[in-house]
């Protein structure tokens, strides 16, 4: 389906999501636009996962819209939904790796399924991606026989191979040594330059966000804490947004592990949460 | 649970009858290869069960039939039992315990770590990527087990009766050949089909909806063994009564 070339590629629109009364997104709302490549920071558990899995429609939100390429995901079929998902590419968390294909086979599974290539141009493509994450020769290894850090290039090589319209990462380069890590952004810039890929990229590593992004958005507390270009977030006047890019472990953001919390409870006897079977096997002194 | 039941079932009959016309094929040599796993990989352990359960008949048959001096039926019983009964069940039993399983413990293990959720994000829907081989598979190897199993059990009736009741071998072919109508076999090889359809779509069920990690496996490897051996044997009461008690 067409889109008109100014009208953005993700409109994410109120987004909310809660699991069971806990509010994981809280009222999201953001664009982006083709050719952009956008980068989500946010504390470990803060919801970006989350997030990625509302925008492929994989999960479905509490309320709120989604729009890819100009349709709303949210409320397709499984039919609709896929023929939107031939359009883009996503890396998971955890490379999500077929256990039971070998590392070729993994990346030739979508050349496999939606294209019409002969099994020798399929493994042309496949040879050229995976020289692309650096891991030539390494076709016939099966998922458990490589490194983390390789599973994510794999995944990433996967997620590339149908050259989508757009790029889902989330965390590339966890796992990577800072070689790797050059690498893997090198590519994400390559493949974005001149509009060609869209990208959404979930990362920790600010060395690595500021080198790709062109935006930027900061989550905490499942709503956007910051937004706007890698300059403006560097110089935020936001104290939270400053402590995460320099990494203090002193600042607003509530850690959880405060001491001084603790004492104003403490004539609150906190909830048992190790259920009694755990406690019978205990040895007593 | 039912209600995902039947959803799997629906979706499994679009991709195998409807899909193909709209030109999305499945792979033919993902169903070779659970063939080989389902089926090719059983044939010891269904040859040794077989074996043992036509010889266990035919000792049984000349207990009782001897008291009225009528050993000659031996052979009757040990075929008719075989091919009605004893066959399609306990080879279903066998392919339960040893794939189905596996296919349940598999696709669960896939389910938790995120490759299910994966391959859906590719547009590679999961019933027809993991399902339709396993299925496909199950429907020709479980009644060609069957009637694999069905001539290894007449094999031990007839060890049975050959060293130990003095038949000839010409004799208890004849005898075996004579009790048994093709509707016998038939009704078995009907029975083992419909057994294919419960064993294959209660694991894949079972896989594909785990939950919680690794003891969410076990708990649902284990369910998945539970309801297919009741559903299968009470399917079998069912079909054994329309079949031979029915109109
Ligand atoms: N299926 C689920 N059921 C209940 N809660 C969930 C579920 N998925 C995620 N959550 C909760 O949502 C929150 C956000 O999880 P998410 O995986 O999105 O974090 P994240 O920002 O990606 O963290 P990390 O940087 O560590 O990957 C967590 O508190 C988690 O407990
Ligand atoms: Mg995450």
């Amino acid at each position: 389906m067409p889109t008109p070339a100014d009208s953005p590629v993700i409109e994410v629109v109120d987004l909310i999501r809660k699991f069971g009364d806990r509010t994981v997104i809280n009222d999201i709302s953001f664009n982006v636009r083709r050719g952009e490549t956008l980068v989500i920071m946010g504390g470990s558990g803060c919801g970006k996962s989350t997030l990625l899995r509302h925008i492929i429609g994989s999960m479905k939100p509490t309320s709120g819209s989604v729009k890819i390429f100009g349709q709303e995901i949210t409320t397709m079929n499984e039919h609709e939904i896929a023929s939107v998902r031939r359009r883009f590419g996503m890396l998971f968390q955890s490379g999500a790796l077929l256990a039971s294909l070998t590392v070729g086979e993994n990346v030739a599974l979508p050349l496999l399924q939606h294209t019409d290539n002969s099994v020798d141009e399929i493994e042309e493509i496949v040879e050229e991606k995976l020289q692309m994450v650096g891991l030539s020769g390494f076709e016939d290894l099966k998922p458990a026989e490589i490194s983390g850090g390789m599973k994510k290039r794999v995944g990433l090589a996967r997620a590339l191979a149908l050259d989508p319209e757009l790029l889902f990462s989330d965390e590339p380069t966890s796992g990577l040594d800072p070689i790797m890590t050059a690498v893997v952004d090198q590519l994400t810039l390559k493949l974005t330059h001149g509009e060609h890929m869209t990208a959404v990229v979930v990362t920790h590593d600010m060395t690595s966000a500021f080198r790709i992004a062109t935006r930027m958005i900061m989550l905490g507390h499942g709503s956007i804490v910051a937004q706007g270009t890698p300059d403006e977030i560097r110089n935020s006047p936001n104290p939270e947004v400053q402590q995460f890019i320099n990494g203090e472990a002193d600042g607003p953001i509530p850690l959880n592990l405060s001491q001084d919390e603790h004492e104003h409870h403490q004539h609150v006897k906190p909830r048992p949460f190790i259920a009694a079977r755990h406690r019978f096997h205990r040895k007593t002194a | 649970m039912l209600k995902n039941y039947l959803r799997l079932n629906l979706s499994l009959l679009y991709w195998v009858f409807v899909a193909p016309f709209t030109g999305q094929f499945f792979s033919i040599s993902q169903i070779f290869r659970q063939m080989v796993f389902i089926g090719v990989r059983a044939t010891s352990m269904v040859a040794l069960t077989a074996f043992s359960i036509g010889v266990t008949l035919a000792m049984q048959a000349a207990h009782s039939l001897q008291q009225m001096g009528a050993e000659i039926y031996v052979p009757d019983l040990v075929m008719l039992s075989i091919l009605r009964e004893m066959g399609p069940v306990l080879i279903a039993v066998i392919v339960i315990g040893r794939s189905g399983s596996a296919v349940a413990a598999e696709l669960g293990t896939m389910k938790v770590s995120e490759e299910i959720e994966a391959l859906e994000v590719m547009a590679i829907n999961p019933v027809q990527y993991l399902v339709v081989p396993r299925f496909l598979a199950m429907l020709i190897m479980l009644p060609a087990l069957t009637i694999f199993g069905n001539y290894i059990g007449v094999l031990g009736g007839w060890a049975v009766c050959r060293f130990a009741l003095n038949f000839n071998t010409a004799g208890y072919i004849m005898r075996a050949l004579e009790s048994a109508e093709t509707w016998d076999l038939y009704s078995g090889m009907i029975k083992s089909g419909v057994f294919a359809w419960i064993v294959i779509t209660i694991a894949c069920n079972a896989g594909l909806h785990v939950e919680g990690g690794a003891e969410g496996v076990g708990q649902a490897t284990t369910a998945s063994v539970v309801q297919a051996l009741l559903a299968m044997l009470v399917t079998n009461a069912i079909l054994t009564g329309i079949f031979f008690f029915g109109a």
